[in-house]
């Protein structure tokens, strides 16, 4: 076990790493257009041992094509790029034993098997000693609450025990640093709540370096005091919650639908209205305040027929981010 | 009415966005095509007349048999498996209760898949087989009419029985037993390997009876010519009849599954 | 000599990884014992109809291509033995294409297992121990009697040659399993030069077009499977002429196409790994 000690020295690192695609789009019958889409724009950061951090941006930013190239799936278009020391795309077999994975939608467990069976194959194929199995094994199953789903066929598990069987088989071979690619999408509460804890937990005890994508900002609250956003193939951001939060103020929206159209509303206190389509409008109001009485004020002057309160996500907050002119 | 032929539409352009994919089909079925082609002709040379047919109705048997390959599902393929995935995942209780009949969305379905594997795989191998042998192809339209019809109700016999098969996964916990043994008939008794015409004696007799005939034997037959007057009222008349009687199996089973799936909530 | 060395090791592992992955689905296949047997006969089954389709020509002749049906037997029963040896060690490598396209073949990519070898174990399926028992048992009868003089080194080269065959049927499932890196939908092509060309090696070489042969001897030289030892076996000459000791080439050829399919997956992969598509 790697002690819990930070380093300095970045053991990830990237240096104005690029990963451009040639993209072919239909043009016609038979036609076919080539683009060059930059995925990944000239990125450079540096984590040292025992962070967890995460790393946001809308879809299609990148995210995914970063951690690909970090577990040396993609080889990078240019730039350096170095984890634990080693080039990922040059040894990625070397690399594999120590690092683990964990892609959100798609499980490498067993359909048909006990999840028991899953996690044997993982110890033969990584070549954990015994031991060793044992104990991170006995480690998960208490902190991930697996205990009566070790005989279960995968098959019959709900998709948050699955989650968090698939993170177990993750960590069974001791990584020095986990990758989780949307691991909290879809699941329920207490699942959400489960695999949040355990991810502290091993990033307490052991020291793992963690890296994390999500769309949940609760996931980014909870588990990660820095944060890096990337958009359009460019870090856009990179330090604390707080500073993102204060970047991009949050807001949540009340979208209203009226009888008709009608201009802006300009008369809710502690609403502004930005933006107007048809008979649908979106005010804005503070994270801090109740919707109740912006609701109850628009039905009390307005002929509403519907209404909806969206959350800020993080596209919002990036959004807005830009908006301000405060990124970078 | 409508509706089913949206449904019909959609089957088509599923189909049709595949382009590599029916490419590859095409070239697959051009070189079974030459492969089967080959051994017909040194089989013909052997034995003239053999089944009834000359040389050339041998051969175009040989690549009418590939262009009707995919049209009439006769390697299984179409919706079956995606029927009892959903009978199999309870997705099923949904359709069920849509307003449009299970067996008529999916026969619309399967028509529109049909319709395109007939354009889309089944052109070229004809094509190029009639450049590369003598081949006897009718200049007469009305028999590419009653062809074409001929082969519309062998692809409605081949659903009918896709469709009955596909349904025993509401009784049967895993189909593919069920699937292999109805793929392994298709294969043997549709006329696929061998026209059915050159099975001996009795075996032979009773294999152009079974509804796996009307699939790719008849409609051949009725290509080739074989039927005319009464004989191809005949010919035709035995398909309609295995088409009913296969859909009417179907509808029933249909009702006792839908039965099932109330009773027990799928 | 270090390089020899991490080959080596690369290819353990890889086999130990394709052991275990291959233990891992045959388990799974038991959790549905009664659909493995039923699989497995009707494996068994169609392949017997491929070879009764055989028996109902020859109920009307007596030769196909200057074949009898013994001598037949000995061809199908090679290509047939072959094909299935090499479809059961690695036929599911055509699904690469899928896992491409639906993300999980990035799953493999961050094992410690060389990726081919995953690949080539992938959905194992031992229900195609079918064809390999209805392919031996045609081929056991043709060996019985067709009107060879058997001796121990007959013997020998027959099972060398029905070997060699797995390994070029083998050769061109990882060529079209590379393949789809460009065309994932192309599945369906390398069906023409695994079942399509089994389909041709089931009858005599004299049966086809002189180009049909050649192509089938120079450009994708499945004639080592069945063809050219047989007919060796049989004491008969090649329709091509080609020099006797051609007939002893079969492992040969086998390797040298491994080879070149590996060389070729490793391009692909290359290609996936850059283009990520």
């Amino acid at each position: 076990m790697a002690g819990n000690e930070l380093s300095d020295d970045g053991f990830i690192e990237l240096d104005g790493v690029e990963k451009v695609f040639d993209v072919r789009r239909k043009a016609g019958f038979l036609r076919r257009e080539r683009h060059r889409v930059r995925a990944v724009d000239g990125i450079g950061f540096r984590v040292g041992r025992g962070e967890m951090v995460g790393y946001i941006g809308p879809n299609g930013a990148g995210k995914s094509t970063t951690i690909k190239m970090l577990t040396g799936i993609l080889t990078p278009s240019a730039g350096r790029l170095r984890v634990a020391g080693i080039d990922p795309s040059r040894e990625r077999a070397g690399l594999a034993h120590r690092i683990g994975v964990v892609f959100g939608q798609r499980t490498t467990l067993w359909w048909d098997l006990p999840l028991r069976d899953s996690y044997g194959l993982v110890r033969r194929m990584y070549r954990v000693p015994e031991a060793r199995y044992r104990a991170n094994l006995d480690r998960c199953v208490e902190l991930l609450d697996l205990g009566a789903l070790l005989d279960v066929p995968v098959r019959q598990l709900s998709l948050g025990q699955r989650m968090r069987g698939d993170i177990a088989a993750a960590l069974l071979h001791d990584p020095e640093v986990l990758y989780l690619d949307e691991p909290t999408i879809g699941l329920d509460v207490v699942s959400k709540a489960k695999v949040r804890g355990f991810l502290r937990e091993v990033n307490a005890e052991r020291g793992t370096t963690v890296l994390l994508t999500t769309h949940d900002l609760t996931d980014i609250e909870q588990l990660c005091e820095r944060v890096m956003v990337i958009d359009h193939g460019r870090l856009v951001h990179d330090g604390g919650l707080a500073e993102l939060h204060a970047a991009g103020e949050s807001e949540r929206t009340l979208v209203v639908d009226l009888e008709r159209e009608l201009p802006p509303i300009e008369d809710v206190p502690g609403a502004r209205t930005v933006k107007v389509e048809g008979p649908r409008q979106w005010l804005a109001f503070g994270t801090g305040q109740s919707a109740a009485p912006i609701v109850a004020a628009v039905a009390e002057r307005y002929p509403l027929v519907d209404l909806s309160v969206r959350e800020p996500d993080i596209e919002d907050v990036i959004a807005r981010m830009y908006a301000g002119g405060k990124g970078l | 009415m409508r509706l089913y032929a949206a449904v019909a539409v959609s089957g088509f352009r599923r189909y049709a966005t595949y382009r590599v994919a029916t490419a590859a089909g095409v070239f697959t079925n051009t070189v079974f095509g030459f492969v089967i082609a080959y051994t017909f002709v040194a089989l013909w040379d052997e034995r003239p007349h053999l089944g009834g047919y000359d040389q050339s109705q041998a051969l175009t048997f040989v690549w009418v048999s590939q262009g009707l390959l995919a049209a009439a599902a006769l390697l299984g393929g179409g919706f079956q498996e995606e029927l009892q995935e959903r009978i199999r995942t309870g997705d099923i209780a949904v359709d069920l209760y849509r307003p449009a009949d299970l067996q008529l969305w999916w026969l619309a379905a399967d028509l529109g898949r049909a319709a395109f594997h007939l354009l889309g795989r089944g052109a070229v191998p004809v094509a190029v087989g009639a450049l590369a042998f003598e081949l006897s192809l009718p200049a007469d339209p009305l028999r590419w009419l009653a062809f074409l019809l001929s082969a519309l109700l062998g692809v409605v016999v081949g659903f009918a029985l896709r469709f009955l098969v596909a349904l025993c996964a509401f009784w049967l916990l895993d189909g593919q037993g069920v699937n292999m043994i109805s793929a392994l008939m298709c294969m043997f008794f549709s006329g696929m390997l061998l026209p059915l015409t050159v099975f001996p004696g009795l075996f032979g007799e009773i294999a152009r009876l079974l509804p796996w005939a009307a699939m790719l034997q008849v409609p051949v037959d009725v290509l080739l010519g074989t039927h005319s007057g009464t004989g191809l009222a005949r010919a035709l008349g035995f398909q309609v009849l295995w088409a009913a009687l296969l859909l009417g199996a179907g509808r029933a089973l249909q009702s006792l599954a839908t039965r099932k799936v109330v009773v027990q909530g799928g | 000599m270090a390089d020899a060395l991490a080959r080596a090791r690369s290819v353990s592992g890889g086999l130990r990884a394709y052991g275990l992955i291959v233990a891992m689905w045959v388990r799974s296949t038991m959790a549905y014992r009664a659909s493995f047997l039923m699989t497995t006969a009707g494996n068994f089954a169609a392949s017997v109809l491929d070879f009764v389709a055989i028996m109902i020509m020859f109920s009307h002749i007596d030769r196909l291509g200057g074949f009898t049906l013994p001598e037949i037997a000995l061809l199908y029963g090679a290509t047939s033995t072959s094909l299935g040896l090499a479809d059961l060690a690695l036929g599911n490598m055509d699904r690469v294409g899928r896992r491409v396209r639906d993300g999980t073949f990035d799953i493999l990519l961050v094992r410690p297992a060389p990726v081919v070898a995953q690949v080539a174990a992938d959905r194992f399926a031992l229900r195609r121990l079918g064809r390999v028992s209805q392919g031996l048992l045609v081929l056991g009868w043709g060996v019985a009697r067709a009107d060879v003089a058997w001796t121990p080194a007959k013997a020998l080269f027959t099972a060398v040659t029905v070997i060699a065959g797995a390994g070029i049927f083998a050769a061109v499932f990882i060529a079209g399993a590379a393949f789809q890196f460009w065309a994932a939908d192309a599945s369906e092509v390398q069906n023409s030069f695994t079942y399509g060309g089994s389909t041709m090696l089931q009858y005599p070489p004299a049966v086809f077009a002189r180009e049909l042969v050649r192509g089938a001897t120079f450009v994708v030289p499945l004639a080592f499977v069945n063809w050219i030892p047989v007919l060796r076996m049989l004491g008969r000459d090649d329709p091509l002429g080609l020099p006797g000791w051609v007939d002893f080439c079969g492992p040969g050829v086998a390797l040298a196409m491994l080879t070149a399919a590996g060389l070729l997956w490793r391009v692909g992969l290359r290609n996936y790994r850059s283009t990520g598509s």
